[in-house]
């Protein structure tokens, strides 16, 4: 589960990024996203989470989306691993 | 590729050029492009454009129109209806003389019917209204102020909305919102053609894999 998670949301990030292949490999817990990245605009994180969404077949409240979920790659995880548990 | 004018019926009657993006060499294959809404039609017309070119050098004539209150059309955004632009998009086949259609993205709400049509990753309005809601949200959210989603969605049915710089009436969002792809069209999904979707990326960008293959498809079907 948590490879699979791992794997998908760093293919999610190389799509909205517009990253090379393997770029997003170096993604850890700490990396910083929104807020941090200038191109991740609201526009560019609703896309992400929609994406989200639907490649892992899970559905976003948006109360559920707070600053501290997409300000690193870390807590983004976490959050879409809670989510796919609780499927 | 040239600008042309066209003349796009006015919801009270009459007519208001319109301009389209062509490669009109008065050739027998005629293909009308109705480009992606909204945000997605920003991230979308490299691909529109290099598609165009692709299929101009096999032969196949090809027009981008734009739908009126869109990209350099004089019109209010605001004062849009759906039916505006379906009525849009049926004169423009007609007024160019066109033998199929393209939809890409929400574009693919839009296509006249009785044409041949494709359409490339169809969405419904429904889900590109969630995403500009979300990123509203989020802006919102921001800025400190706190919005949520339902109440904004009851908003724009009443007195209309403003998503992501684009300002949609009450009316065109009630009809906007319940608007699928119609079931007649050949669909090309993003997977087909490869890579991820453009519309994705938080800037826009060009791929010329991705615009060689749905060329090529397109092509194929019209069997130039």
């Amino acid at each position: 589960m948590h490879d699979h998670t791992d794997l998908l949301l760093r293919q999610i990030l190389t799509d909205v990024l517009g990253l090379k292949q393997g770029q997003a490999d170096s993604f850890d817990a700490e990396t910083g996203l929104f807020g941090h990245l200038p191109e991740l605009d609201s526009m560019a994180v609703a896309g992400l989470l929609t994406e989200l969404e639907d490649r892992l077949d899970i559905v976003i409240e948006d109360d559920e989306i707070d600053g501290e979920m997409l300000e690193t790659y870390g807590g983004l995880l976490t959050f879409a691993e809670g989510k796919r548990a609780g499927q | 590729m040239t600008p042309a004018s066209w003349p796009c019926p006015l919801p009270g009657g009459g007519s208001a050029g319109e301009y389209a993006l062509v490669f009109d060499s008065g050739r027998q294959d005629r293909l009308l492009i109705v480009p992606a809404l909204f945000d997605e039609g920003n991230k979308l017309r490299r691909l529109a454009f290099d598609v165009m070119r692709r299929l101009d050098a096999a032969g196949i004539d090809c027009f981008l129109p734009d739908l009126p209150g869109c990209n350099e059309s004089l019109q209010r955004l605001e004062a849009q209806k759906p039916q505006d632009w379906l009525d849009a998009t049926v004169a423009a086949a007609r007024h160019f003389g066109i033998t199929h259609v393209l939809g890409m993205r929400g574009g693919c709400l839009l296509t006249p019917a009785g044409l041949p049509v494709w359409h490339y990753a169809p969405v419904k309005a429904s889900a590109l209204l969630r995403q500009l809601l979300r990123a509203r949200v989020l802006s919102s959210r921001e800025a400190g102020r706190e919005e949520r989603r339902e109440e904004l969605e009851e908003t724009a049915r009443t007195s209309g909305i403003e998503l992501a710089g684009y300002r949609m009436g009450a009316a065109f969002y009630r009809s906007f919102e319940d608007m699928v792809p119609s079931g007649d069209a050949v669909i090309i999904p993003q997977e087909s053609i490869g890579g991820s979707g453009l519309w994705l990326r938080a800037e826009p960008d060009e791929n010329r894999a991705q615009a060689d293959a749905l060329a090529a498809m397109i092509m194929t079907g019209i069997g130039a």
